[in-house]
């Protein structure tokens, strides 16, 4: 049975989340405490199976899946090869931590409303999966905006300021979308095909074509406004800080980075050499960009006093690291921003988790309040804290140090001193913000009265190991980094880029 | 002159529909306003899309069995058609999405205008 399932795999995963969803919303109205274990079982089967189809891809090789029957390139397909496959399980797995971690949140910050929420997760991880894994442009699209639906949907249940917060968000994101369709217009007028392998296969044909220039660069618009590369990242702080704990947790690690894989995949898998062709500037652009993102968003971190809204802002800046690897259209750059994709979403899955968990123990996230009392309280938070902001700052042996060094090198690569100074300089901004953090983690003393409180005050067992699981899960990707560029992003490097 | 907006007047209008689109979402300051320029937004382009079907001389692509050989240039391109109807899907729960936002705002401060609504926070 299990051999007939994986060849599968690429169908099962998001099917698995959209019927889910499905369930949670009809099986659960009445027994809202059901939602969240239908929501953690689902998850962890949909990862299971993601797991399953990895193995699969790596021995047998890509599967490309063909929908309904209809044959490519009218038909929808979806491929799952080694990067989408990991992907895939990089999805499912930190939705299934952070919905285990929900169990205690959900029902204090949404009571009432536990069945919608689990029922939007379910949706928005399936529109991740899907997103990775289709292999069509206007599919792609539709991912997208389910992805985003749920978004709003998940963003707007939470504070007062929430759905306020939420609507901004989907003004900016829905005008993403249709700058999305509108580019993918233009180019389907040139091209008359919406499939990737087909399109990739046509590009040099068309790259010189007015049209088709006017649509990739609609495209990539829409998709660096939906992922909040700078100047386009307005909406994001705003949304994330009002949003609940959980639903940040969900959105901030993997859903921004869904719209920069999709860019990623426009790219370097369907461009490929038109991206750096002469007189083309998209890559540099995107580039350089990156790099103001990186710098802006550091510099408006560090000036943060609420744990979350300074997270948000330190998003910022990892979306120009992931671009800055994007338009550097380079074998380093790639290894680059996918190996930053990854890590990012462990380690401000990790933060945001550790900021819910001091929400659920000490009721506050504002940071000129924190002091070693709390670190004496919930060692073991503070403990995956340290580590994943150790990660965000770069330093061996965390995750966070491999994917700025593959950046470095690409920046060295190709003599761009710029961008490499605002890596450097986004380093220290990163330090100095963290450090602020350790220094009142571990050395400031507890204020008076403080010390009266009991010792241990940990928080509940669900919450503290889906986070000390991500900061290992930080280690193990560091120091595991060598298997992932040999085995996973070196063989899709010889199909698609330069 | 004139026959550029003869023979390009979908592209035309569909160009200024797109403009006042993207004025309503961000010149104006009433919520309600913004959404309405949502939809005129999504709406243009879906009909950007029919617009890249059309084709001179054809006509809906039907095929009866028995036809034999057929012409591509005899028929209208079905796949835009099939693709927006999706895509009209989309902006109709978006707009649902929105709605139901907006209700929330105007419970939780009384009003849908930017202004009063910052205001308040």
């Amino acid at each position: 049975m299990r051999f007939d399932l994986l060849p599968h795999a690429p169908v099962i995963v998001p099917l698995a989340f959209l019927v889910g969803a499905m369930l949670a919303v009809l099986g659960t109205l009445f027994r809202p405490r059901w939602a969240q274990p239908l929501a953690v079982a689902v998850s962890a089967f949909a990862t299971l199976v993601a797991a399953g189809g990895l193995v699969h891809v790596l021995a047998e090789g890509t599967i490309r899946y063909q929908l309904a029957g209809w044959r490519p390139p009218l038909g929808i397909e979806l491929v799952m090869d080694p990067l989408s496959a990991f992907l895939t399980l990089l999805m499912a797995g930190v939705g299934l931590l952070v919905l285990i971690h929900s169990r205690p949140i959900v029902p204090r910050e949404l009571p009432g409303r536990e069945t919608a929420f689990y029922a939007a997760s379910l949706l928005l991880l399936g529109g991740l999966c899907g997103l990775v894994l289709t292999g069509d442009l206007f599919n792609l699209y539709v991912f997208i905006e389910i992805v985003s639906l749920s978004s709003y949907a998940l963003l707007g249940i939470g504070s007062k300021r929430a759905p306020f917060s939420a609507f901004r968000y989907l003004v900016m994101g829905t005008t993403a979308g249709s700058l999305y369709l509108l580019g993918l217009a233009c180019i389907y007028m040139r091209t008359g095909t919406l499939n990737m392998a087909d399109f990739a296969a046509i590009v040099p044909e068309v790259a010189d074509q007015v049209p088709v220039q006017i649509g990739v660069v609609l495209l990539l618009t829409g998709l660096a406004l939906k992922s909040a590369l700078f100047p386009l990242h307005g909406w994001l702080p705003d949304a994330y800080t009002d949003g609940g704990s959980t639903a940040t947790a969900l959105i901030a690690p993997i859903g921004t980075k869904a719209a920069l894989y999709a860019m990623l995949r426009v790219t370097y898998f369907l461009l490929g050499p038109a991206l750096v062709a002469d007189g083309a500037l998209v890559a540099d652009v995107i580039a350089y960009l990156g790099a103001a993102g990186i710098l802006w968003g550091s510099f408006l971190a560090m000036s943060q006093r609420e744990l979350k809204r300074m997270l948000a802002y330190s998003s910022v800046a990892q979306v120009g690291y992931i671009a800055l690897g994007i338009g550097l259209a380079s074998g380093y750059g790639f290894i680059g921003a996918v190996l930053h994709i990854v890590n990012h979403a462990c380690m401000k899955a990790c933060l945001f988790l550790v900021s819910g968990n001091l929400r659920q123990v000490v009721h506050h996230s504002y940071l000129p309040n924190i002091d070693s009392s709390v670190r004496r309280k919930m060692p073991w938070s503070m403990a995956a804290f340290s580590v994943a902001a150790v990660s965000m700052i770069g330093l061996p042996p965390t995750a966070g140090f491999f994917s700025k060094w593959y950046l470095a090198l690409g920046t060295v690569e190709q003599g761009r001193w710029v961008l490499l100074a605002s890596l450097l300089i986004s380093t220290l901004l990163n330090a100095v913000y963290f450090v602020r953090v350790f220094e009142q983690i571990y050395l400031r003393p507890a204020r008076e009265g403080a010390g009266g409180r009991p010792a241990s005050g940990e928080a509940p067992l669900s919450m503290v190991v889906p986070t000390v699981v991500f900061a290992v899960l930080l280690l193990v990707l560091g120091v595991g980094n060598a298997l992932l560029v040999d085995h996973l992003l070196l063989p899709m490097l010889g199909g698609g880029a330069s | 002159m004139i026959e550029f907006f003869v023979d390009h007047y979908a592209h035309v209008s569909l160009s200024i529909l797109i403009g006042i689109g993207f004025f309503g979402m961000v010149a104006k300051r009433n919520l309600i306003k913004k959404l309405i320029g949502m939809s005129i937004l999504q709406a243009s382009i879906i009909l950007f899309w029919i617009v890249t079907a059309e084709k001179d001389d054809a006509t809906i692509p039907i095929i009866r069995k028995g036809d034999g050989a057929v012409d591509p240039t005899e028929y209208v391109n079905p796949l835009p058609h099939a693709l927006m109807l999706t895509a009209i899907v989309v902006s109709v729960v978006t707009s649902g999405v929105a709605i139901a936002l907006l209700v929330k705002v105007y419970r939780n401060y009384g009003s849908l205008e930017e202004k009063d609504v910052l205001g308040q926070m």
